[in-house]
């Protein structure tokens, strides 16, 4: 059975992955026919299902890494993402659906740090090999303003 | 304080006053002059009005209006400012309405913005009310013009400005037709805040020169830089643009036989290279179209990624970006999912633009404290018409052209 305390542990660790600019860590935590895509309260409510970021493999998820790393060009920034308690929905041995609160701060190379995107994960887990993984994230923000350039993932 | 006006050192647009980026006179007499004179201020998509009564609340520059279909299937623009006391009208983004009505003191309006009801017009038991010389029809939110060109929801305040089609002169409307030659359906809205003046991302989106050089996510990946034919065309006025290339079928063959043979480079290939894999949907072979219509409107094609971008000045040193994703509304689920994909590629988190939200901020901080300089816009010599090669800043001296055209701006030396 896959338990409040597994997802939270799950969710630390992609937190701290992201946070701790160790970026090519993060698509570890997704399947390989994943999906993750970042939207807003708005498109969701209204079923639009473009994204900020759109993925649906895996390979994805380690290209824009790969951007990030060797072709955007962006101000150095850091994330600090804090996750709130996960909602399950759904549980079993092998899969999960919950919804995780998150709040990311930014903070640029100035020094500004700024509440940069608040909103809620919306996830399907499954465990493979004994190891979970999220079979879909999908970012729902808050907000649908996004402030100048989104380069990390949420 | 004496406002000092703005000093344009020539007649030709190769060098633009850093001052026009910070100073306020400028900010609001844009508002007056650009926003609401003769120029079309792209308001939404027909698509999004689609029944009698659709309406959203959008901008004209920082101007609130209402766009809406009346039952008449006509669409109607006025000021979202109520008559009374100046409150919005329409509080939501968007959504079905019979009739507007005020939230502050319940004066209502119909779909055309005609001021249709005063609450307690006649007073409460005899007291009060409206004098008998007020006239409902005589006041009421200002009425915007409004045209339809493809698909598209113009809006003016003047009374001058020619009609859509003569505005855009034909070789734009040509190059609008091309992408919205059939119904589009809405797939998705952002909003992108940027740290920089309106008129620095509108120099951004015409300048051809900027591309390869800051984008370095096509040269990087080493796709779709080769043997590109295009070019710039810029209308007569210079306020519009469109800049268009097509990847050579022969030559990407070409470029990808070479890459196989550095096998070094493979680390910086895409390991999903679906992103780009996109299907073939315009005859002519153009592959990408970026156009712009003054002052604040772009049409994008990048491969099959499809999208309107709204500029709208937030003050003098914020604007908001709002792009519209869209699809025709007869894709197949695979083509859909195509254009989804290929969305990587633009808006906030996209991998060719997301700079482009960035470097505005990078120009108007650097800019701070050179009120007396100018940027030098020089390449391609100094005209501002049509041109083959995209190494030119022809249509960013067009949008000048066009801008001291609507603002009476004259060099000193002319
Ligand atoms: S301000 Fe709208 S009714 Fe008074
Ligand atoms: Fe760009």
């Amino acid at each position: 059975m896959i338990d409040l305390l597994q997802l939270a542990a799950f969710n630390a660790a992609y937190a701290q992955a992201i946070d701790s600019d160790s970026l090519e860590q993060w698509p570890g935590f997704f399947t390989e026919d994943c999906h993750y895509r970042i939207t807003h309260v708005e498109n969701e409510a209204q079923g639009l299902p473009a994204g900020i970021v759109w993925a649906d493999s895996r390979d994805m998820l380690s290209d824009r890494i790969a951007a990030l790393r060797e072709a955007n060009i962006y101000e150095r920034q850091r994330y600090r993402h804090l996750l709130g308690m996960p909602l399950v929905e759904a549980a079993d041995e092998g899969t999960a659906r919950a919804r995780t609160p998150f709040v990311v701060v930014r903070t640029m190379h100035t020094g500004e740090s700024d509440v940069f995107a608040t909103g809620e994960y919306h996830d399907r887990f499954v465990r493979r090999d004994g190891r979970l993984l999220l079979a879909e994230r999908v970012a729902v923000c808050d907000s649908t303003v996004t402030d100048t350039l989104l380069a990390l993932p949420l | 304080m004496q406002e000092q006006a703005i000093h344009w050192k020539s007649a030709a647009n190769t060098r633009i006053p850093y001052r026009l980026y910070v100073d306020e006179a400028t900010s609001a007499l844009e508002q007056e002059r650009i926003f609401r004179g003769n120029t079309w201020n792209y308001l939404c998509l027909e698509a999004e009005l689609p029944d009698a009564g659709s309406y959203r609340a959008t901008y004209a520059g920082s101007t609130p209006v209402v766009v809406v279909r009346d039952a008449d299937g006509e669409i109607y623009s006025f000021e979202n400012r109520c008559a009374h006391r100046g409150a919005l009208i329409v509080l939501d983004k968007a959504g079905r309405a019979d009739d507007f009505q005020c939230v502050y003191h319940a004066w209502s309006y119909n779909r055309q913005g005609d001021l249709t009801g005063v609450a307690f017009e006649n007073g409460v038991k005899g007291q009060g009310g409206m004098p008998e010389t007020f006239c409902k029809q005589e006041h009421g939110p200002r009425k915007l013009r409004v045209a339809t060109f493809c698909g598209l929801v113009f809006g003016s305040f003047s009374e001058d400005v020619p009609d859509i089609e003569e505005y855009l002169g034909e070789e734009i409307c040509a190059r609008i037709e091309r992408v919205l030659h059939k119904p589009v359906e809405v797939i998705g809205r952002f909003t992108q805040k940027l740290p920089n003046n309106w008129k620095l991302y509108v120099e951004n989106v015409k300048d051809s020169y900027h591309a390869s050089l800051l984008h370095m996510f096509f040269t990087t990946f080493e796709l779709n830089r080769l043997s590109q034919r295009g070019g710039v065309i810029v209308d007569d006025t210079g306020g519009h643009h469109v800049s268009y290339s097509m990847i050579d079928p022969a030559a990407k063959d070409d470029s990808y036989r070479n890459q196989a043979l550095r096998s070094d480079n493979e680390r910086y290939r895409l390991k999903d290279p679906s992103l780009l894999a996109g299907f073939r949907e315009y005859d002519d072979g153009i592959t990408l179209q970026i156009l712009s219509v003054f002052p604040g409107f772009v049409l994008q094609q990048i491969q099959n990624c499809l999208a309107v971008r709204q500029v709208l000045p937030k003050g003098i040193a914020a604007t908001e970006l709002n792009w519209t994703y869209i699809g025709y509304a007869d894709d197949t689920p695979e083509q859909r999912k195509v254009r989804l994909k290929q969305l990587n590629l633009v808006g906030p988190a996209g991998f060719i633009s997301m700079e482009d939200g960035a470097v505005g901020g990078f120009v108007q901080r650097g800019i701070a404290g050179a009120t007396d300089m100018d940027a030098i816009v020089e390449m391609g010599g100094d005209h501002a018409g049509s041109s083959e090669g995209r190494a030119t800043e022809t249509s960013v001296r067009g949008f000048w052209k066009a801008y001291r055209q609507h603002m009476g701006q004259q060099a000193a030396d002319a």
